[in-house]
Order: structure tokens, then sequence, then C-alpha cells
């Protein structure tokens, strides 16, 4: 229980920390939203500075970033000057399809590189080995920016499946919004974050099992006769385990990136675009709210990693006994 | 450290690539800003050897471009008269390198036809001049942001692992704020409180800060974890007791156990970092027209139409495949095994 309490406390620490260091960042940048309305006539200076007062843009570091502390602990996480909302249901209303495209992605890509990984190392150097280890290295080349456009034009250009966005326009057909209009615009969005995650998860898995069967206690295995397929889930997978939890946490980070291009590319409504959005208008707490959510998300899902590993590696679960 | 043969054949071909984008200016017929308005989005030119009447000549000649008459936007080739392709010709100035005051090009064809190897553009720009000059800005972001990364990630690193104690806990601390975001929200971010706007000079310098600062963390950590081990190393503690200074040390006996770290790191940064400009340029965050980057030219490709009608406009992304497949392999060469192959 020890390990877990120090997991989260550590959690805690790195988000306060990140906020930190956006907050400097932030500090740092050359002017504000209300920079182009200054080139406005109609837009006396002292509405500008009245303004800027109201928004506390003009008050110094330490002052807004302990309200902007407050108000994430409210639920606001400061307000979008763009929008003239708090924060956190703007953010919240986008990050939502960011987590469903990014957790069914994780999802796929793991239940299918988990198999053939397992499979491969199983039959590690005969053909199946040797054709699942070329396609890979061949993916493993490809941007997942590429692979973006190139999903967008293989949909324009056959119609197999909805290009961009996430529902259907409501006027033209009756079913937008339902669950399979949402999941017939997943495909493309989804094929290339998997596409995308694929090959690293699968070398990973792969070296990982191959590396356990390599131990001396699973030559003992078989000079004992125990069945190889046996040995392969009963002995080798487990320790395997151990590293692949940690594995978890790094391609739920790489997925969050890979997430963001696709969801620009194909004009998914999640985070990617806001962020964008709110860049180009310099709505900063909008971009601070993305990132923190982004860490967030990335830190929730090692803290998942470490529960896993709490779970099955007992070395780990018996260090405080010890 | 031994590098292989093969290790060897593959930096060549990634130095050729580079030294192929860097002599842009002789190799491009065109200047990047050289507009045809009258020839946008046109395809390819082709390279005939045999004229109209059947008659085969040695030197390639190219035919002019002439709008359909019955279509809009599609284009003919108009044979009438042919226009060869001569080399060494003169042409735009441009400077070699940077200084070198010159208008010698590779090849080009005379004034009112165009040879435009892969197409034009929106403004009917010559993709493949743009090609070879936005090859300089991404591929350089890249090598130039790695060794940035690799110099700040082998200082802190180094530091950290040798002195241990508190200066060892701040770097780590620092290391994990950093791996805590996923790299391309932080970059993104990080962007987003620098000026938008900026000449291309401005930008590129920009975009190699931001993104070798960005990316320290990870060969910071992995530099520090051999230090470690190499510390303790039973010749490093004797020259120790025989004098040897804290920086002699590191320069005799420490740094020599990291240039393979380095030289594996180098070979999976240079790619990851070309492509967060392409991705930074394509999303409006990198530099911005009429300067050319192969990001900035892919992101043409966010209208449908042009993504559908227009396919030498991919030429620029698809390029990326082999220079990545050059220094996936380069890394799995420089160190076999378990990591190399995965970044």
């Amino acid at each position: 229980m020890r390990f877990l309490a120090r997991r989260i406390l550590h959690s805690i620490f790195l988000l306060l920390g990140i906020s930190l260091l956006s907050f400097t960042f932030l500090q740092l940048a050359p002017g504000n939203f209300f920079d182009d309305m200054r080139l406005n006539p109609q837009i006396s200076s002292d509405t500008l500075a009245r303004l800027q007062k109201q928004y506390g843009l003009s008050r110094p570091f330490a002052g807004r970033y302990l309200s902007w502390v407050e108000s994430g602990a409210k639920g606001d996480w400061g307000i979008s000057f763009a929008y003239n909302v708090p924060v956190a249901p703007l953010i919240w209303s986008r990050a939502r399809n960011t987590v469903l495209l990014s957790a069914s992605a994780m999802l796929l890509s793991w239940m299918i590189a988990l198999p053939i990984g397992i499979l491969s190392a199983g039959t590690r150097y005969r053909w199946f080995d040797h054709a699942i280890s070329a396609t890979t290295s061949f993916l493993l080349v490809i941007p997942d920016l590429l692979l973006a456009l190139g999903f967008l034009w293989l949909a324009l250009r056959t119609h197999w499946f909805p290009a961009g966005g996430m529902e259907s326009v409501k006027l033209s057909s009756a079913d937008a919004g339902s669950f399979k209009d949402i999941a017939l615009h997943l495909i493309a969005p989804l094929s290339v974050l998997v596409i995308g995650s694929l090959p690293v998860l699968f070398l990973h898995i792969r070296a990982a099992i191959i590396e356990a069967q390599q131990e001396p206690y699973i030559r003992s295995a078989q000079s004992h006769g125990i069945s190889s397929m046996r040995i392969l889930f009963r002995h080798a997978l487990p320790s395997a385990a151990a590293p692949l939890t940690s594995l978890f946490g790094f391609s739920l980070a790489s997925l969050l990136s890979a997430s963001l291009l696709v969801e620009v590319v194909m004009n998914w409504p999640g985070l990617g675009p806001l962020l964008l959005e709110a860049i180009l208008a310099r709505d900063v707490y909008v971009v601070i709210g993305s990132v923190m959510f982004s860490a967030l998300f990335l830190i929730g899902g090692m803290l998942v990693a470490d529960f896993l590993l709490f779970a099955i590696d007992p070395r780990i679960r018996t260090q405080g006994l010890a | 450290m031994k590098i292989s043969r093969k290790a060897m054949l593959l930096a060549i071909a990634l130095l050729g690539l580079h030294l192929i984008v860097l002599f842009a200016g002789f190799l491009a017929p065109y200047d990047t800003a050289r507009q045809n308005r009258e020839l946008p989005f046109a395809p390819p030119s082709h390279i005939h050897f045999v004229d109209a009447q059947g008659k085969v000549h040695f030197r390639p000649f190219v035919c002019m471009m002439v709008d359909r008459p019955d279509a809009f936007g599609e284009y003919l080739e108009d044979c009438h008269r042919s226009f060869p392709v001569y080399f060494l010709v003169r042409g735009a100035p441009y400077e070699l390198f940077g200084f070198l005051k010159t208008d010698l090009h590779l090849f080009g064809v005379d004034a009112p036809a165009g040879i435009f190897l892969m197409g034009t553009d929106a403004y009917g720009r010559d993709v493949f001049s743009r090609f070879l000059y936005g090859g300089q800005l991404s591929l350089f972001t890249g090598l130039v942001a790695t060794v940035l990364s690799l110099a700040l990630g082998m200082l802190l690193g180094v530091l950290a692992g040798y002195y241990g104690g508190w200066c060892d806990a701040a770097v780590m601390r620092g290391a994990e704020l950093f791996l805590a975001l996923p790299w391309l929200y932080f970059l993104i971010a990080v962007r987003a409180f620098l000026p938008l706007s900026l000449g291309a000079k401005d930008a590129f310098l920009l975009l190699i800060a931001l993104i070798g600062l960005v990316g320290w963390a990870r060969p910071a950590r992995l530099i520090r974890g051999v230090v470690l081990g190499s510390r303790e190393r039973h010749y490093v503690l004797a020259a120790r007791l025989f004098g040897g200074s804290d920086l002699y040390l590191m320069r005799r006996h420490i740094l020599p156990d990291i240039y393979n770290i380095l030289l594996t790191q180098a070979a999976l940064l240079i790619p990851q970092y070309v492509l967060a400009e392409v991705t930074l340029s394509f999303l409006g965050l990198g530099v911005g027209e009429p300067t050319p980057s192969w990001g900035s030219m892919l992101s043409t490709l966010q209208q449908y139409s042009v993504l559908v009608s227009y396919w030498w406009m991919f030429l620029p992304g698809l390029v990326l495949v082999p220079v990545f497949c050059g220094y996936v392999l380069l890394a799995s060469e420089l160190q076999p095994g378990r990591r190399a192959a995965v970044a």
C-alpha cells in the first residue's frame, strides 16, 4: 500500500510542477488576447485597461498563479477569453472525444499487439515471425501525419467510411450522433492511431517475451519436459508482464501526441483542434487547461500502470513487509 | 567503438541526402517564390525523347502546358514546339550555402515553357524546387535540434550521474516533469507562448531551440544511467586515487562510455525531430509562407479538394519514409538488441 500511496503523491506533485512550468512559460509570452483589439479604433485604451484588469492580466506572477490554482480547485480552471466561459466545461466537452478516441485506440492496439507479439515470440525465427516483423518494421517508418492524410484520401476517394468529423450533419442523415454513426466516423482516426502505435508495441512485447524466455529457469523447465505452450504462458509471460506494464504508460504518451495530430487532420472535435484554435487566438488559459488535461490523462494512465504492476508483481506487493 | 559496414553505408546514404538538399539552389531549376499564376496545380512535366513526327532526340525535351479548352483547371501538352532540357544553364540568382552568389543551375528549359519535375502548387510554384529548399529547413532543423538536445542532455545527465545528491535529484525531477507531458502537446503549448508570425530565419532558429530544448529529458536519463555505472568502475576509482580531477575523469573515463549512446540516440532523435518540424509547420506553427518546408508544403493537403485531386502534393511527405527508414536502420545497426528499433 505504501507503494501506491507514494505513486499517487508523486503524481500530484508532478501535476503541480507542470502547472507551474506552464505558468512560467505563460509569463514569458509576448502579447495577450487583447492585443488585437488595440488596433481597433472603436475600443478605447481605457476599455482595454479595464478588460485586462478584469481578467487579471496585469497582476504579478504569483497572484495570477494562485488565483488560477484557486479557480482550479473550484473546478473552473480559469476563464476562456474567446468564449467568455470557464475553461473546464469547455475542455471537458472536447476532452471526452479525445478520451474516446485515444482509449479505444489504446485498447484495440494492445488487443492486436499482444496476441501477435506472443505468437511471434513463440514461433521465433519461423515464417510467421519473419512476416510479422517485416510488416511492423515497414509500418514503423511511416509517419502518423502521412498515415492520417492517406486514410483521409482513401475515405474521400472510395467513400468506404466517412472522412473527418465525428457525426454526420444533422439535416442530411437521420441517425446523426447515434452509436453507429459515431462508430463509422471512428474508423479512419482509429485506424491511423492503431497502425501508428502497433509496431512499437509489437516490438517491445516480442522483445520482452524473448528476453524472458532466455532466463535459466525457462531452460530448466524445458529440460523437465514441460510443454512449450505451458512454458510460454505459465513461466515466460508473467515475468515479461512487468516491463510491459510500464510500456503501457509510455505508449499512452505517444498515443496522445499522435491523437492530437490525427484530430486536427481528420477534424475530430477533440482537444487538438481546441488547443490549436486557442493558440492562434492567444487564449492562454485554454492552452494551459488543455496541457493540464493531457498531463492528467497521461499521469492517470501511468498510475493505472502502477496499480497493475502492484497487482501482478509480488516483489512490489511485499516491498513494505520486508 | 566499432561501426559496422552496413551502418557506414547507411550513414553515407543519409549524408548524400543532406548534401542534395544543401545544394538545393544548384539542383532546383527555379526560385521557390516564383509564381506561374496561369499554371496552378499543373501535373509533373513529361520528359520526352520522341517528338510528334516520331523522331528520336538524344537531348530530352518538354512541351508547353496549356489549359484544356473543355475543362477547368486541367492541362494539355502542346507539343508543336519542343523545349529541350539544357544542362548547367543560367537562371534565377541564388546564394549557395548562403554566401556564394551565383545563377548556375543544373538544368532548365527556355522561357515560355517550364520544367516541373514534381508539378506545381496552388500558385504555380515549382514543387521540386520548393521540395529541395524545404528539405534544407526540415532536415537541418532535425539535425541541429538533435545536437542541441543531446548536448543539453549530456551536460545534465553527466552532472546528475557523476555528482549525484541534490544535483541528481533536481535533474531527475525536472526530467520527470518534461516526460509527464505528451511531447506534441508540450511542444505546441510552448510554441503558443512565442510570437506566432516570424521571418524565415527567426522561425528556423526558434524551431531548433524549441524542439531541442523540449527533448532533453530522455537522453539525459539514459546518459545518467550509464554514468552512474561507469563512475563505480575500478579504473575510475584508481584514477581518482592518483589525483585525477573531476574534469579529467569525465573526459578520459566517463565520456567514452556514453559516445555509443549519443550516436544511437542521435539516429533515433533526428527523424523524430524532423517530424516535429514537419508537424509544427503543417499545423501552421512553424515557418510560414512563402518559405518552403516539407511541413508547410504538406499543409495544402488540409483542403480536401487538393488532397483528392493532386497526388504530387504528397511527395514531400512520402520522402519522409525513406529518410526514416535510413535512420531507423542506422539506429538498429549502431545498437543491436532490444531498445534499438524502438523509439
